[in-house]
C-alpha cells in the first residue's frame, strides 16, 4: 500500500480550490489539471463543481488532444474518478433532454439543475452508511438528482427526489459538494478507494 | 422575498432542509472560479455566451458603454428579457439592480435570478445605503476598489466580490488598479500584529470581525472576480495572474466585431492563464477589440467607480 497518495483535480473551471485544499490536509500530494498530458502517475481524479457546458467547451484546448478522451482512457484502465455536482453529470451516460458534451461513464441518468435556480439550492441532512452513522452536511448547489441507474451501479444515498450518491467500480458520483463543507469523510472514502486500486 | 423561519434559516422546507443560508449563497461563486461571466442584455446574446463558455450570463438593459453614450438612468431590465434569458440558457443568471435599489432586487429573486448585482453601472437609486444584502435568500455580488470598501459589502451581505475597473471603457487600468489594492491591502494586514489589527480596521472603514478573517485567511472570505474593462484574452488572463478567482467581461464582448470568437478565446484565456503559448495561440484574429475610451479621458462626473463606496 502506498503511502501518500497523488491526486489530480480538473481545473478547467470551478472550485477546484477547495477540493485541493481538502485533500491535503488529508495527507495527499495534488495537481491541477487541465491538459490530458498531466493524467499520468495520479492515484485517483476528482471533477469539481463548476459549469458542465463551460468544462464541455474548454476539454479540447488548442491543438491538444480533447482531457474527456484522455480521462475516459484512464477510466478504463482503472482510474479511481469521483464526480462531485458537475462533476457527476460529465460523468453520466445519460443527461436528461440533453445532448451536451460530456465524458458519460457511468451508468446513470441525471436531471440537470433538478432542485431549480439559487434560491431553492439547500443543505440537506443525509444518511450516507457506507461512510458511517452520523448524518453528513449535503451542500446542493443548482445541483442535480440521479433519476435512473443500471444494475452495476451502488446507491450510497437518496433523498425524497432521487439519489444523490452513487458508486459504479471505480466510478464515484455525488450530486453534493463535500468539499464545501468540514467534514471528511466522503474525501476519506474516495481515497479508500484509490488505495484498493 | 423569502421568509425568515423559526431556526434562523431563510426559506422553508423541512427540517433536515436549509435554503438561503450564507453556506449556500457563498458556495454559488464559488462554482463559478476559473469561468468568465458575460453581459447580456437579451436571449439571443445570452446564448451565443453559453455556447462560447461562459460560466453564467449577467442580464441588464445596456451594455456600459452603451449606458456611457446614451446616458439617461440606467435601471434593472424588463423582467421579461430577465425571463426569456433564464428559458434560453442553462447556466448561472444573474442580473443588475441599482445600488440601495431593494425592490428591484426583490423583483429579481422572484423572477428566480441566481445572483444579483448590486452595481454602480446602474444609476444609484440611494446615495447613502446598500441594499441590505443579508435579508435575501439569493446571493449578490458587489463592486469594490480596495479592501474597506470590499469588506463593508461583506458586512451588507455580499457573497461575492469584484473589482468596479471602470466598465465600458474597454481600459483595464483601473481594475487592476482594484486588483493590487485589494491584494496588497490583504498582504500589509498580514504583517501586523493582532493588536495593530484595530487601528487598521478604522483606516479602511470595515468592521473588526472581518479584518480579523481576513487577516487569518490570507484572502477575502467570498469568491472575488475582476470586472470593468477587461476587453481582449490577454486582459483576463493579467486578472487572473493578478490573482482574481475569475472574470467579468462587459461590453468587450459584444461590441467586438466577432463576439462569439472573442468569447470563446476570453473562456480558454482565463482558464489557461498561466500558459502563454495557448494564450497566444487564442489571441490570435479576433477580429477588432471594441473601441474603447482610455479611463484618463472620462471627466469626473463620467466615472462610475466612485458611486457606492
Amino acid at each position: 500500500m502506498k503511502n501518500k497518495l497523488h491526486i489530480g483535480v480538473l481545473a478547467l473551471q470551478g472550485d477546484f480550490a477547495e477540493h485541493i485544499q481538502k485533500l491535503q490536509g488529508l495527507g495527499c500530494s495534488t495537481t491541477e489539471i487541465r491538459l490530458a498530458d498531466q493524467l499520468n502517475n495520479i492515484d485517483g481524479l476528482i471533477i469539481p463543481g463548476g459549469e458542465s457546458t463551460t468544462n464541455a467547451k474548454l476539454e479540447a484546448a488548442v491543438g491538444k488532444t480533447p482531457i474527456f478522451d484522455a480521462i475516459t482512457k484512464t477510466a478504463k484502465q482503472g482510474l479511481p474518478i469521483w464526480g462531485t455536482c458537475m462533476g457527476s453529470i460529465l460523468l453520466a451516460k445519460d443527461i436528461e433532454g440533453s445532448i451536451q458534451g460530456r465524458i458519460g461513464l457511468m451508468d446513470i441518468t441525471v436531471r440537470r439543475n433538478a432542485f431549480g435556480p439559487q434560491r431553492a439550492s439547500a443543505e440537506i441532512l443525509l444518511s450516507i452508511p457506507v461512510i458511517g452513522e452520523k448524518i453528513f452536511p449535503g451542500i446542493f448547489i443548482r445541483a442535480p438528482l440521479f433519476i435512473k441507474a443500471a444494475k452495476s451501479v451502488e446507491v450510497l444515498s437518496s433523498i425524497e427526489e432521487g439519489f444523490v450518491m452513487a458508486r459504479e467500480g471505480n466510478l464515484l458520483a455525488t450530486a453534493f459538494h463535500p468539499e464545501m463543507t468540514e467534514d471528511d469523510r466522503v474525501h476519506k472514502y474516495f481515497l479508500s478507494i484509490a488505495r484498493e486500486k | 422575498m423569502a421568509k425568515t423561519n423559526s431556526n434562523g434559516h431563510i426559506g422553508n422546507g423541512s427540517s433536515n432542509r436549509k435554503t438561503g443560508t450564507i453556506v449556500l449563497k457563498r458556495a454559488l461563486p464559488a462554482m463559478l472560479k476559473g469561468g468568465v461571466i458575460m453581459d447580456v442584455v437579451n436571449a439571443e446574446q445570452a446564448k451565443i455566451a453559453e455556447d462560447a463558455g461562459a460560466c453564467a450570463v449577467m442580464a441588464l438593459e445596456r451594455v456600459p458603454s452603451d449606458i456611457r453614450k446614451d446616458g439617461g438612468v440606467a435601471r434593472m431590465s424588463d423582467p421579461q428579457l430577465i425571463i426569456e434569458i433564464i428559458e434560453a440558457v442553462s447556466i448561472p443568471v444573474m442580473a443588475k439592480a441599482r445600488i440601495g435599489h431593494f425592490v428591484e432586487a426583490q423583483i429579481l429573486e422572484e423572477l428566480g435570478v441566481d445572483c444579483v448585482d448590486e452595481s454602480e453601472v446602474l444609476t444609484m437609486a440611494d446615495e447613502e445605503n446598500h441594499i441590505d444584502k443579508n435579508k435575501f435568500a439569493i446571493p449578490f455580488v458587489c463592486g469594490a476598489r480596495n479592501l474597506g470598501e470590499a469588506l463593508r459589502r461583506i458586512s451588507e451581505g455580499a457573497a461575492m466580490i469584484r473589482t468596479k475597473g471602470e466598465a465600458g471603457t474597454g481600459d483595464v487600468v483601473e481594475a487592476v488598479r482594484h486588483a493590487r489594492a485589494i491584494f496588497g491591502a490583504i498582504r500589509r494586514l498580514q504583517t501586523l500584529a493582532p493588536e495593530e489589527r484595530y487601528s487598521f480596521a478604522k483606516e479602511i472603514g470595515a468592521p473588526i470581525d472581518l479584518v480579523n478573517e481576513v487577516a487569518e485567511l490570507g484572502s477575502l472570505p467570498v469568491v472575488n472576480f475582476a470586472a470593468g474593462g477587461i476587453a481582449t484574452p490577454a486582459d483576463a488572463a493579467l486578472m487572473m495572474q493578478l490573482g482574481v478567482d475569475g472574470v467579468f467581461v462587459g461590453s468587450g464582448i459584444f461590441k467586438s466585431s466577432d463576439p462569439a470568437k472573442r468569447a470563446a478565446a476570453i473562456v480558454k484565456a482565463t482558464t489557461y492563464y498561466k500558459d502563454s503559448a495557448i494564450l497566444a495561440e487564442v489571441s490570435r484574429c479576433l477580429g477588432d477589440p471594441m473601441v474603447g475610451r482610455s479611463a484618463k479621458s472620462l471627466s469626473e462626473s463620467e466615472l462610475l467607480a466612485v458611486r457606492g463606496i
